[in-house]
This record gives structure tokens, sequence and C-alpha cells, in this order.
């Protein structure tokens, strides 16, 4: 073999990896992208069957305990100040989990209306919020960052909307 | 006192590495003997100057010195002393400082082990790190300064993130720095050659014992942070495909592919323009997991900041960095002549198809890490990539790797053929072919596939060995006596890939873990696993700077007791956090792993798994750091020893 059909071989090794490798990435990408939506979204148009990230702050006084096929659950509401959705979560709440604060969910929306989360990540530390909840205040109209530290939290679910429409 | 004598040490470090970036270039271009000599002083001069920076951060931390801001925000008096000192790389100002002062070491190790080195090298290696040093000293003492003062100090300090107060995660950042840092070491080499316009088998020896120290430390610092994720976060896993932990394993990818293709390099004179651009790559990418999660570009759960300024000053420090180093390589590396000739079948064809695949897994990894950072940006929409995607394009990539892994060592350089490779392996196949079958009676396809791997892993990782002891072919004893025959690179290598079988067990086992989530009251029980839990009592425990709940739970198996556990939730008033102290007992053979979660009408949320095969996840992983260890104290890795066997035998003669 010549020194340029070895080289050949080489490129096309190196063009099989890297042709596999973006395959895989664009198939895996298809069934396995997952869209961050806020309450409000989830009011407006129907995501059935998605898996979806749902971000927001746990509205207050909406925490409750249930069983759900014989296993401890937690039902609460999400709220982004416009609307809000139902969740129901199979498990350990995380340590941060508050009433008031923020909290972002992975599951699916079941035909109810209600979120089922397989996932619930609250917020790492008491300064810190999660992009994904500032983004659902800013979206919602109810926080613009550039204004200064987000309002109590206890206020959140009942604060009127500062922008209309959207 | 001392702040202000760590300051002025660090604004030293700053000039200090700033000469040690210009001088030694510059007498190296010249051949200036003297100016040349100047770069180990100056490397030693600028490590001292920090290590006093450090120690100064250090100090004011243990005497809970609180006039500084940095000892302030994340320290207080009660906190244990191990906590007051490993806090001092807890933050981002104190982590950044620790990262340089390995920066620094670096540059003096290359001073102090590299006698052998030829002058303009050793000066050229030494300049460059001097170079990175100067930019990331300065970022320091400009925007992430740990001796910033605090004017009145408060009476105590607002605390640690009690999720950090933990012996894992004490000694998990100095490692993993260890790893990361160590890189620029091979990156230093890959720019000095491409200065000097010369690669050769020789710089192939110098690069490889110190990409293998990196990586070493880096698997080990990989490891303890996924350990340290197992029982500290409590979510029963180990592995979250997170920005944060993607930003570790994308060097350790590539940093594996250098220590191979450095391999070829020095054996083969081949693959050397590749071999460059790994080096620069590995450090690039190092540098993009360390700067960019800590400045919270990337959106996780382990990022410290959000500060504008620092991002702006790291992201050109990055560029400049990183495009100065590509900038040379484009200009430089076409005269680097390829040389080297070798069939496609042969052990560099195998190591070349490990490159590709290891890269092919990291271009994967990388991509998923950034879409979403890039779909906001270009199309504004949120996006987040999860395991699943990681799991479906990883694994199709990782099972040839784990092919190529095994039958690549049988194969003789040059060329080789694959009949008698396949011939000396087919015991192995079959082991593994047993155990896959009998698996997929008992587990799903891909924990059987896993299991299947790591038989192949491990046993075929001492083929190779008993091939060349003769094992069964000769006496007993005279094979045993050939095994100290065995360099002891070939030992390290077959010792890695066995740790990377042992991983693959691991991983596999942890798919076939059971857990369940009940709610008991005490004196109750459930079955999980073949395991009865009891909950035995639910009680409050005090702690120093916590008060604790604490719920002890009894494991029987057949009426034996196999275990009393006590999982529980601590609750730090000052900080206003809870944390999770997961409960864990092991037998290496399987985790028993309870969290306490909330209490309601008397009855505790509780969450049991059996994680079988768990410990060896982390184990395989030592053994690996434990192989790249045996393989660098290989007598002909070692630096120098090249030149003093030359001069052997003269005097044997």
């Amino acid at each position: 073999m010549k020194r340029k059909h070895r080289r050949l071989a080489i490129v096309l090794a190196c063009g099989l990896g890297l042709g596999s490798a973006a395959a895989l990435t664009l198939f895996a990408f298809r069934d396995n992208l997952v869209f961050f939506v806020t309450p409000s979204d989830l009011a407006s148009r129907g995501h059935a069957g998605e898996t979806l990230r749902l971000g927001g702050l746990v509205a207050a006084g909406s925490v409750q305990h249930a069983t759900i096929d014989g296993q401890p659950a937690v039902r609460f509401r999400v709220t982004d100040g416009r609307s809000s959705v139902s969740v129901s979560y199979i498990g350990v709440l995380p340590d941060l989990f508050r009433e008031g604060q923020g909290v972002v969910t992975l599951g699916t929306l079941a035909p109810d209306g209600g979120f089922v989360a397989s996932e619930v990540l609250a917020k790492h530390d008491e300064t810190y919020m999660p992009k994904d909840v500032v983004e659902a205040l800013k979206k919602s109209g109810h926080w613009q960052p550039a204004a200064g530290p987000p309002p109590p939290a206890a206020t959140w679910n009942t604060l009127p909307a500062t922008r209309n429409g959207g | 006192m001392i702040p202000e004598l760590g300051h002025f040490a660090l604004a030293l470090a700053v000039v200090i590495a700033a000469a040690q970036a210009v001088l030694p270039l510059i007498g190296a271009a010249r051949r200036d003997a003297a100016l040349m000599a100047s770069a180990p002083s100056l490397a030693f001069g600028q490590f001292l100057a920090l290590a006093l920076a450090f120690g100064a951060l250090l100090w004011s931390s243990v005497v809970s010195d609180f006039s500084v801001y940095n000892i302030a925000e994340n320290s207080q008096s009660l906190k244990p002393l191990l906590y007051k000192i490993t806090g001092v790389w807890g933050d981002h100002e104190g982590s950044i400082l620790l990262w340089c002062l390995i920066l620094a070491l670096c540059g003096a190790a290359v001073g102090a082990f590299g006698r052998a080195l030829p002058a303009a090298v050793r000066a050229r290696v030494i300049g460059v790190l001097g170079a990175t040093s100067a930019g990331f000293v300065l970022f320091s003492l400009t925007v992430s300064n740990p001796f910033v003062r605090l004017w009145p100090p408060p009476w105590e300090g607002q605390g640690m993130n009690p999720l950090l107060e933990d012996p894992g995660l004490a000694f998990h950042p100095p490692i993993l720095y260890a790893g990361y840092v160590g890189f620029s070491i091979p990156f230093a080499f890959a720019l000095a050659a491409l200065i000097e316009g010369r690669v050769d088998a020789a710089w192939g020896r110098w690069v490889r014992p110190w990409a293998l120290a990196a990586w070493a430390f880096l698997t080990g610092g990989i490891a303890l942070g996924s350990w340290w994720s197992y029982y500290v976060l409590g979510w029963g896993g180990y592995w979250f495909w997170d920005p944060v932990e993607n930003a570790s394993l994308l060097p350790w990818l590539a940093g594996t592919a250098l220590v191979h293709s450095a391999i070829v390099v020095e054996k083969r004179d081949a693959l050397k323009i590749w071999t460059v651009l790994l080096a620069i790559g590995t450090f690039s990418l190092s540098l993009c997991g360390t700067f960019l999660v800590r400045s919270g570009i990337l959106n996780s759960v382990h990022a410290f900041a959000n500060d504008p300024a620092r991002g702006v000053f790291i992201l050109v420090l990055l560029a400049l960095v990183i495009g100065t180093a590509l900038a040379l390589f484009a200009w430089r590396a076409p005269r680097l002549l390829p040389t080297g000739i070798f069939a496609p079948l042969s052990r560099e064809g195998a190591l070349v198809l490990n490159n590709i695949l290891l890269c092919s897994i990291a271009a994967v990894v990388f991509t998923g890490t950034t879409y979403p950072l890039f779909a906001q940006l270009l199309a504004g929409a949120q996006i987040s990539v999860g395991a699943p995607f990681f799991n479906a394009a990883v694994l199709p990539l990782a099972i040839p790797l784990f092919v190529v892994m095994v039958i690549g060592p049988m194969l003789s350089w040059k060329r080789a053929a694959l009949a008698p490779a396949l011939i000396r392996l087919w015991w192995v196949a079959l082991a593994a072919l047993a155990v896959g079958v009998f698996a997929t009676f008992h587990t799903a396809i891909f924990p059987a596939l896993g299991f299947a791997a790591s038989v192949w892993l491990i046993l075929g990782a001492f083929v190779d060995i008993i091939a060349r002891i003769r094992l069964f072919r000769l006496p007993l004893a005279t094979s045993l006596a050939r095994l100290g025959g065995i360099p002891l690179a070939a030992w390290g290598g077959a010792i890695a890939h066995a740790g990377m079988g042992i991983t693959v067990a691991g991983i596999a086992g942890m798919a076939i873990a059971e857990h369940r989530i009940v709610a008991i009251a005490a004196g109750e029980t459930v079955d999980l696993g073949g395991y009865r839990w009891t909950l035995e009592d639910l009680r409050d425990a005090p702690g120093p700077n916590y008060s604790a709940r604490l719920a002890d739970i009894r494991v029987t198996r057949d009426g034996r007791v196999i275990a009393v556990m006590s999982p529980g939730r601590r609750s730090y008033p000052l900080q206003r956090t809870t944390t999770t102290e997961t409960a864990i007992r092991t037998n290496l053979l399987r985790d028993l792993y309870a969290v306490l979660g909330e209490e309601r009408d008397g009855k505790a949320v509780l969450r049991l798994h059996v994680n079988y095969l768990a410990p060896w996840i982390w184990l395989g992983a030592l053994v690996m750091a434990a192989g790249g260890g045996l393989s660098l104290a290989d007598r002909r890795l070692r630096i120098g020893a090249p030149l003093r066997r030359a001069a052997a035998p003269v005097v044997a003669a």
C-alpha cells in the first residue's frame, strides 16, 4: 500500500468515526431534547406526551401530601405569576424545596392537564435562583432583574402581572 | 497584616510569571545560555510567591479573620479545623488561587525534573507555562482577589455551604485541579515543539510521563467527584451528565487519547502533528472546563458565581491562550514533516482507532453540553440535554472502543495480522459471551452488554501478560519467574485497562439497581432486594453547627441482621439550609443505600436502594489511576533515564 492509500484509509476512518458520531448525535437529539416551559406556556398550548422542563415558583400554601399507586407522593402548584399548573411527584423532595421558592421539574403533561414530574430540582442556595426560573419570571413580566432583587417570594402566586398580554 | 502579605506575594507572582514568560523565550531564540538558565529559578520563584500567598489565605481562614471578605463570606468560627483549611478552595477566589498555585508547581516541576531536557526545550516549556500563569494570576489579582478586606469586620462569618462540608469534597478540588492543570505541561511541550519546528521520538518520551501523571490525577479527581455526588446528594445516582461533570469528562477523554497517541510518537515517530494538536486541545478543554463552568456561563447546580467582569476577563484570557496556541499550530505545524508509515492493521492502527473513537465521544459530549447554550444564544430557545441523550449517543461509540481496547495491545507494531490475536483471545470472548447470555436471562439488554464488556476488558487486559510469561506452556515456576521481567509500563497498561472493565461492571450493576419509596412509621417493615428493612426509631441528634433528625433502620436477611443504618437530615441554622445525610452500607458487591425524606403524620418517607456493584465504579477509576502511576514508575519513562542508560554500556564495556 502506498503512503497515499494509507493516508486515505486514515482519513476514511476519521470520517467514519466523526460521521457516525454526528449521526448518533442527531439521532439522539431527535428524541431527547427537552424544552423548557413556563406554566403560561403550558396553559396556552398543549404539550401532551412530551418530556418537558417546567420552571417557576412553588405557589405558597399549595403543597399537599398524597399517595399515588401506594407510594408516598406530593402535589404542589408551580406558578409564574400569570398561570399555575398542578404538579405531582413521587419521591423525596430535595433539601431546598420550599413554598414560594424557585423550582425546576422534569416530567410530562398528563391528559388531565396536571404535570407528572419524574425529577424535582430546587434552587441550590439561598441567593441563587435557577436560570430557568428567572426566565419564567421575566417572560411573565413579573421581574426585571435589572430593576433589583425579586419581590418577597410569598407574594408570587398572588402578584398581578405588571405587563399585560404577551 | 498577613492578608496584605499574601496580596503582595500575589502581585509579586504576576511580575515573576511575566519575567518567566519573556526571558527564557528570548534566551531560547537567541541561544543565550544565561537567559535560558534563568527559567528554572524564575519558575521556583513564582511557585514560592504563590505558595506564600496561598499560605496567607490559609492562615486567615484558620484564625477566622473575618476582616477578609472572602473568609467572612465562606467561613465561620465554629467550623471544624479541617473545613477551615479545605474551605479555602471551596469558593471561587480561593479555588482560582489554588489553580494558579498548581500551575506554578508544574513550572517548578519542569525546572526540577527536566534537567536532562535540552536547554532550549526546557526554557521554552517553562516560558510558555510562565505566560499562561501570568494571565491567570493576573485574573486572580484583579477581578478575583481573595485578599480584599471588609470594613467593619463582622463578628461571625456567613458559613460555608453545608454540602461542601464533607471529607470527600474537601480533597476533590486539589486532585481534580492537579489533573486539569497537569495537562498544561504537555501543552507547553507542544508549543515549545511548534516554536522549535521539530517533534521527534524524544519529544514523545518527554511528554508522555507528564500527560500520564495529569491523566491519573484527573481520573482520581473525577472519581472522587462522582463518589461525592453519590453519597452526599442522596439522589441515588453517580453521574448526572451535568455540565460541570461533562467539563471534567471532556479533558479526560482528550487526555486519554493523548496518552495513547504519545506512545505512537515515542515508539514509531508517527502521528506527531495529531499529538501536538491533542496536547493543545486537552489543555484547552481543561481551561474551558474550569473557567466557563466556574464563571456560571453554563447553567449548572455547581456554578459558583455570575459576575460579568470575571466572565469577560476569563473569555478574553481563554481566547488569548487557546487562540495563540491554535494560531501557532496553524502556522508551524506544516513544518513538522510526517514520517513513520504503518499499515492500518497494526498496533499504531489500533491506537489511531482508539483516538478516533475517544475524540468522537468527546465531540458528542461537547455538542450535548454546549448545545443548550447555542440554542439560547442563536434561537432564544430554552432547551436542556439530559442523560437520555448522552446515553443514546455515547454507548454505541463506547462498545467498539471496548472491543479495540483488548485487541489493540495484542497486535504488533508496523504490520500485524488479526487472526493470531483473535485466536489468543478466544477464551476471553467465550467468557464474555457466557456472562452476557447468562445476564440477559436476568436483566435487560444494556446491563447484560455491560457485564459482558467488563468481563472482556478485565480478562482481555491480562492476555498479553499471560502470553509473555507463556503460562501453561512453560512450568508454572518458570512462568511466574518471568513475571518479574515484564516492564512496569506493560503492567500499568494492563491494569488501567482492567480498571476500565471494573468501572464498566459497576455501571452495569447500577443499571440493575432496585429502589423503592415508602412512607412508614417506626416499627414498620418493607422488603426490597431480598432484604427486610425495619424502621426502628426516629430521633433528634444535635451536632456542633447543625441539628439533625435521624431514622434508625435495621436491615435483615433471613432473620440475620445485615446492617443498622441511620440516614438523616441536618439543618444548619446559620446558612438556613438543610442537607440530606445518606446512609450507605457496602460489602463491595452491593450497597444498601437509604435516604430520609420529610415526615408526615408520624410516618417517615424513605427512599431505599440496593445498588449492585456500585463501589466498583470508583474502585475501577482508582485502579485506572494506579495503572497510570505504575506506568510512570517504569524506568524507561523517567525523564533522563535514556541518557543514563546510554552512558551505562560504556562503563560495562
